[in-house]
């Protein structure tokens, strides 16, 4: 290629170190994109064979596999690990591989810190999974870990959570500083954040929101080891501590939290829209408010997780008007999707599948969100399948898949190489088939009573359980699928030209050959 | 097969497509729908849910409908070329308002409906004390003075293993609790572990039960019937094994019901004065043991190691009476290990006690006597 950006000079563009070292000791973006990638697709795996052991005792009534402590075991490691392990370190890979080559910097801003914190995650997940050796087992009080059954009422293990939790927390916040430092000091000339594609922009939104929240996590589980071991009474009763009190501190981080692993989704589905509609993103600035208006709201929402703890009424209200108006900015980038569809020149190559998916099923996530959120009628949903199919609508449906479509869509910019395009489509739709088989039911048997977190249920709800088990198996299965795909993807392949897509816009399209150059954007490419 | 409660076209589609899928499965009693509920509020949370229900299918049929023409009819492949609009200031305002006005609509009647719910406050003709326990649930009418605890009933604990067939699996207690219908009743929720929910869907009360605090809610059943519920808050190992039976009866068979309960307490009482064989003991005790022992320390005293301690040789369970006795009767600060004497009485914390010190692969040879936990409270 002869364009600006690959052209080299007296210093050398040397290549990557070879043998193993070369991931221990890598500073480069994309290797350690690459790595956060992998981790993340490791975690996904692992989180989802726990949701295959829940779906196999689950499959019938009675207890068959497993007794009911290692159920809670399994159902409290499975969302760890999906939200910390899974999601959030598959959109740190890709703001790793994507920022600095969508705003024309040669790399990360703070690439030794980059390093470090993606070689924190590896140490944290095997001792937050080697829990479930010990004696006593694996932490078992759901993934919100509730005081007191996570204090005094837990299991030794605790205390290796809890490092572990630290230690994620570490590790998001010096991603987060890296983002910032990046995006705000690392734009090629005329890349004004007006022009910033979406991703680079949720993705700056979502990295301030990891520093303000990630301490509190880091607080509450702080908290809980003085609680454990040196005879505080946070969240004691007994002592003179407040119980709820862990819970609004928990869901002060959780409920931005939720927001953290579904903005970056928004950039994604951002992109892949507009370039196979071969049209602009409708209201771009629209989208710039929008997120930062989602953001700013999930502060001030978190209580709504809580309309049963015995809130006064006066506070519920609050809570509730708060939360449902934040369907009105979410509802505006649905719109603006659709409308970006409209009297455009579609395409339905693989990434678009995954996006439009990602629009039509984590909408119908947002209504159920709507839902949980009127507070009266919350009393009933509230801890049954119901929220359990939501928040997997808007965690499923909507992270992950977003995530599996920037893959497709950016894979042949990593590799070189372009996807099977039929395996590519047969993923989706086995995907999409069995995610619905799986998670619609759990709506029915939530409203008609089940409550979550049981490894066991009355024989009313067998049917819906015994189908959305098998939805379970063959979703897990499309993603061992989705592996196979990876390989190949990575060994070989119709070579990918540089625009890659038809309709592609942004630098790491029109700036940059296919495969990237392990060194991209030594000069500053020219934005117009 | 019923399906609660739903209207409208589609789920007239909805019943038959899902009827044609259970034909052959059919015989369990399962619904799509949320419960409408015998009490004013339930009624009233249920109307609100199919309110907020419709208008989000009406919104998705709208967006999903406009998505769908422009997949179908913009797309390259029948020669759609692109247009270049991409912004609309007034566009965006309109799909700003239009939707905050339809959550005006929605945020009144919630309003209402969260008021009413709240007022717990006005006075109540029965008041009901619930605490929730690792995993059981203790009643107390206030007024009435009449106190049990209420658990998994056995016949759902003996068929674990394979329920099939059995009704009311995991949702049959060993004392309903019984509540006059037509009169306001006022739940008093606390715990004296980790927090439970107390949760029947029929009478939409779900409120937690936290230690340290007192939580309220109340319900006016206006049918007689049996409301199930369960626990909805992760509580432990058995938080799936707490169910909860609400028998509403008239005012009447209450009443009868308070009495027959007061008698069979005092009846209870009396039985703590006389000597008992360590025969009649080790049978009461078994039975004591396997309702509220054997969910941490396992049926056969194993215990959980590393998390609930055994009783097989445990150097309480072997050791002195006195001390078993106190760590039964007043629990162990800073652990699972509850205080009894609130939920069991003399007899059966005396019957408890002689069968752990005598079963489960022990064999002190002594008994403990219910006098001697009376004394000891």
């Amino acid at each position: 290629m002869t364009t600006a950006t690959t052209h080299d000079d007296a210093h050398d563009d040397h290549g990557p170190a070879k043998g193993l070292m070369r991931w221990v000791t890598t500073t480069n973006h994309k290797d350690i994109g690459t790595l956060y990638l992998w981790l993340s697709f490791i975690m996904l795996l692992t989180g989802g064979s726990m949701a295959m052991v829940i779906r196999a005792e689950l499959f019938q009534p009675g207890l068959q596999f497993v007794e009911p402590h290692f159920f809670n075991q399994m159902t409290t490691l499975h969302g760890l690990i999906m939200v910390f392990g899974a999601i959030m370190p598959a959109f740190v890979g890709l703001a790793n591989w994507l920022l600095p080559m969508m705003i024309g910097a040669p790399d990360m801003a703070l690439p030794r810190m980059n390093n470090w914190s993606f070689w924190i995650l590896p140490f944290a997940f095997t001792m937050l999974a080697s829990t479930l050796l010990m004696e006593g087992g694996g932490p078992a009080f759901g993934w919100t870990f509730y005081a007191p059954l996570s204090t005094t009422f837990a299991p030794e293990s605790t205390d290796f959570f809890i490092f572990a939790v630290h230690l994620m927390g570490i590790s998001s916040v010096m991603g987060a500083i890296n983002v910032i430092a990046t995006i705000l000091n690392m734009r090629a000339p005329g890349m004004t954040l007006m022009k910033m594609p979406l991703f680079v922009w949720t993705w700056l939104i979502t990295a301030y929101l990891l520093i303000a929240v990630m301490p509190v996590l880091a607080g509450a589980v702080t908290m809980m080891l003085t609680d454990r071991h040196f005879g505080t009474s946070f969240f004691d009763a007994a002592g003179g501590g407040d119980p709820v009190m862990f819970q609004h501190v928990f869901w002060f981080f959780g409920h931005p939290e939720v927001y953290i692993m579904i903005l970056p989704a928004f950039g994604v589905i951002s992109a892949i829209v507009p370039t196979f509609a071969r049209k602009p993103l409708f209201g771009y600035s629209s989208m710039v408010y929008a997120s930062a208006s989602i953001a700013i709201l999930s502060f001030m929402v978190w209580a709504h997780h809580m309309f049963t703890v015995g809130m006064p009424v006066a506070g519920e209200l609050y809570f509730m008007y708060a939360t449902i108006l934040i369907s009105v900015p979410t509802g505006v980038k649905v719109f603006n999707w659709v409308s970006t569809m409209w009297k455009g020149s579609m395409t339905f190559e693989t990434p678009m599948l995954w996006a439009l998916g990602f629009i039509v099923m984590f909408t119908i996530g947002g209504f159920s969100g709507l839902m949980l959120g009127v507070a009266p009628v919350d009393t009933q949903y509230h801890d049954t399948y119901f929220v359990v199919a939501h928040f997997h609508y808007v965690l499923v449906t909507g992270a992950l898949y977003s995530i599996i479509a920037a893959f497709y869509y950016w894979v042949p910019k990593w590799t070189g190489h372009m996807y099977d395009e039929k395996l590519g489509k047969i993923h989706f739709w086995w995907s999409t088939i069995a995610v619905n088989v799986l998670f619609f039911p759990q709506h029915f048997v939530g409203l008609a009573g089940m409550p979550r977190r049981i490894p066991d249920y009355s024989l009313q709800f067998a049917e819906f359980n015994a189908i959305s088990s098998i939805g379970g198996f063959a979703f897990g299965l499309a993603q061992v699928f989705f592996l196979y795909i990876i390989i190949k993807t990575i060994k070989g392949g119709e070579k990918a030209t540089d625009i890659v897509w038809e309709g592609a816009t942004g630098l790491e399209f029109e700036a940059l050959p296919s495969p990237a150059p392990y060194h991209s954007f030594n000069v500053a490419p020219e934005v117009k | 097969m019923t399906f609660n409660k739903m209207s409208g076209p589609l789920s007239v589609t909805l019943t038959s497509v899902l009827s044609m899928l259970f034909v052959s499965s059919a015989q369990a009693d399962y619904a799509l729908n949320m419960t409408e509920g015998v009490t004013p509020i339930s009624r009233d949370i249920f109307s609100l849910h199919m309110l907020v229900f419709w208008i989000c299918v009406a919104i998705g049929v709208g967006v999903f409908a406009v998505m769908a023409w422009s997949i179908f009819h913009h797309r390259k492949s029948k020669g759609a070329q692109a247009a270049n609009f991409h912004e609309s200031t007034t566009v965006e305002i309109v799909w700003t308002v239009i939707p905050l006005l339809i959550l005006i609509g929605i945020a009144i009647p919630a309003t209402g409906t969260l008021l009413d719910l709240e007022d717990a406050k006005t006075d109540a003709d029965i008041n009901l004390q619930v605490t929730g326990l690792q995993w059981k649930w203790k009643y107390n009418y206030m007024d009435e003075g009449v106190t049990f605890v209420s658990s998994l009933a056995q016949s759902s604990r003996d068929v674990v293993k394979d329920p099939t067939g059995n009704e009311n699996y995991l949702l049959e207690v060993d004392e309903p609790i019984v509540l006059p219908i037509n009169k306001k009743v006022r739940f008093l929720f606390h715990s004296d572990d980790v927090i439970h929910a107390w949760w029947v869907p029929d009478l939409a009360v779900k409120q937690d039960a936290i230690p340290g605090f007192i939580n309220d809610s109340w319900a006016i059943i206006e049918e007689p019937g049996i409301y199930r519920g369960q626990c909805a808050e992760l509580c432990g190992k058995d938080h799936g094994f707490m169910p909860i039976v609400v028998n509403a009866v008239t005012e009447d068979e209450y009443k009868q019901w308070i009495v027959e309960k007061k008698a069979a307490a005092a009846a209870v009482a009396a039985s703590a004065d006389k000597e008992w064989s360590m025969q009649d003991l080790l049978a009461k005790g078994e039975t004591v043991y396997q309702a509220n022992c054997a969910a941490c320390h396992g049926p056969t005293g194993a215990g959980i190691p590393g998390v609930f301690p055994a009783m097989t040789n445990s150097p309480v369970v072997t050791g002195d009476a006195a001390g078993h006795l106190d760590i039964v009767l007043n629990g162990k600060s800073g652990t699972a290990m509850a205080a009894y004497k609130g939920q069991l009485s003399d007899v059966d914390i005396a019957a408890v006690i002689t069968f752990e010190r005598n079963s489960l692969g022990n064999s002190v040879g002594d008994t403990v006597q219910p006098s001697a936990v009376k004394n000891a409270r």
